[in-house]
């Protein structure tokens, strides 16, 4: 497969996401300029962490004017598999490809530290590698991802399982001090109502490797790939 | 002409910065001051005379990036 990974102007996990696709899972990895008008003849796209135009104005505000992201969505809109981790969770928002918006942490603090999230959702081409409710061991590292949107809103996300990822306890119980940063619903990633984009602020790159102690992140970034060879390998039957 | 665009949390919306800032002045004596939002100021110059127009691209400007609709309301002065 080949994978996308855009690099902003202030994007300092792209190379973590490139390492993990190319070295640890084997895939064809591009790095896509922010100015890059297309994205044509890749499988998937990451919108990877980091502080993209220094997080001016807002956190992912400017980043979602990028010519790439005209491309982004158009990605999006054919079906193909968006994947925005933290910063890139936080684009997603502001360019209106998932709902709700981001607020600073309810303690003021960056927070960098393990968490454990659920996974309330095992049927996405994000984490069918997962079982369903599995407790993963992912690590964030923000101080914008309280996670907000109106309460209809949070009605149909509920409703349509498009709540993929909540923090929880060591045991996989959601409660309130569960949750780092003070995220509506313990929502610690989201999925649009078609399934194909997914934002997280936890850092699955960050813990892909046997060697680091924690492969957890892994079986998200996994379930991409394996997801993309299963429908190739279905293209290429039909 | 210039516009003066303030840019704040919605009411309702918790905003931890205002919330810090408010215990700040508690402990500093100020025990009466309460509700602090913290928001964010911008001002930048137009060419255009006409104030209707002028008024119609800062709130075009605020609608499409100054502010988040979702979390965010926007007010501002023309002069």
């Amino acid at each position: 497969m080949n994978i996308g990974v855009v690099v902003f102007p202030g994007s300092n996990c792209d190379h973590d996401c490139q390492y993990v696709f190319r070295d640890v899972l084997g895939q064809d990895v591009t790095m896509v300029w922010h100015k890059e008008p297309s994205l044509a003849g890749l499988d998937a796209v990451i919108l990877p962490g980091g502080f993209s135009y220094g997080d001016y104005l807002r956190t992912g505000a400017i980043a979602r004017f990028s010519p790439v992201m005209q491309a982004v969505k158009q990605f999006a809109t054919e079906g193909k598999l968006v994947l925005g981790i933290c910063n890139g969770f936080q684009i997603l928002l502001e360019a209106g490809l998932l709902p709700g918006a981001m607020l600073r942490n309810k303690s003021l603090h960056f927070i960098c530290r393990e968490t454990f999230v659920k996974v309330e959702n095992a049927a996405t081409p994000f984490t069918h590698a997962c079982k369903p409710s599995q407790v993963l061991k992912i690590p964030i590292a923000h101080a914008d991802g309280n996670y907000y949107t109106d309460p209809v809103t949070l009605a149909g996300l509920q409703a349509n399982a498009q709540i993929i990822l909540r923090y929880c306890t060591v045991d996989g119980t959601v409660t309130p001090g569960s949750c780092p940063n003070g995220s509506l619903d313990n929502i610690a990633g989201l999925c649009n109502a078609e399934g194909n984009v997914l934002g997280m602020m936890p850092h699955p790159e960050r813990c892909a490797e046997a060697m680091l102690g924690n492969e957890d992140g892994r079986l998200i970034l996994a379930s991409m790939v394996e997801g993309l060879k299963k429908t190739k390998r279905a293209e290429a039957v039909t | 002409m210039k516009a003066k665009i303030h840019v704040t949390l919605k009411p309702g919306i918790l905003d931890p910065q205002g919330k810090a800032i408010e215990h700040a002045l508690d402990s500093l004596g100020f025990k009466h001051a309460a509700n602090v939002r913290v928001g964010k100021y911008i001002e930048l110059d137009l060419p255009e005379a006409d104030v209707t127009k002028a008024e119609v691209a800062v709130k075009a400007m605020c609608e499409k990036l100054l502010a988040n609709t979702i979390i965010e309301e926007y007010r501002y002065e023309m002069g």
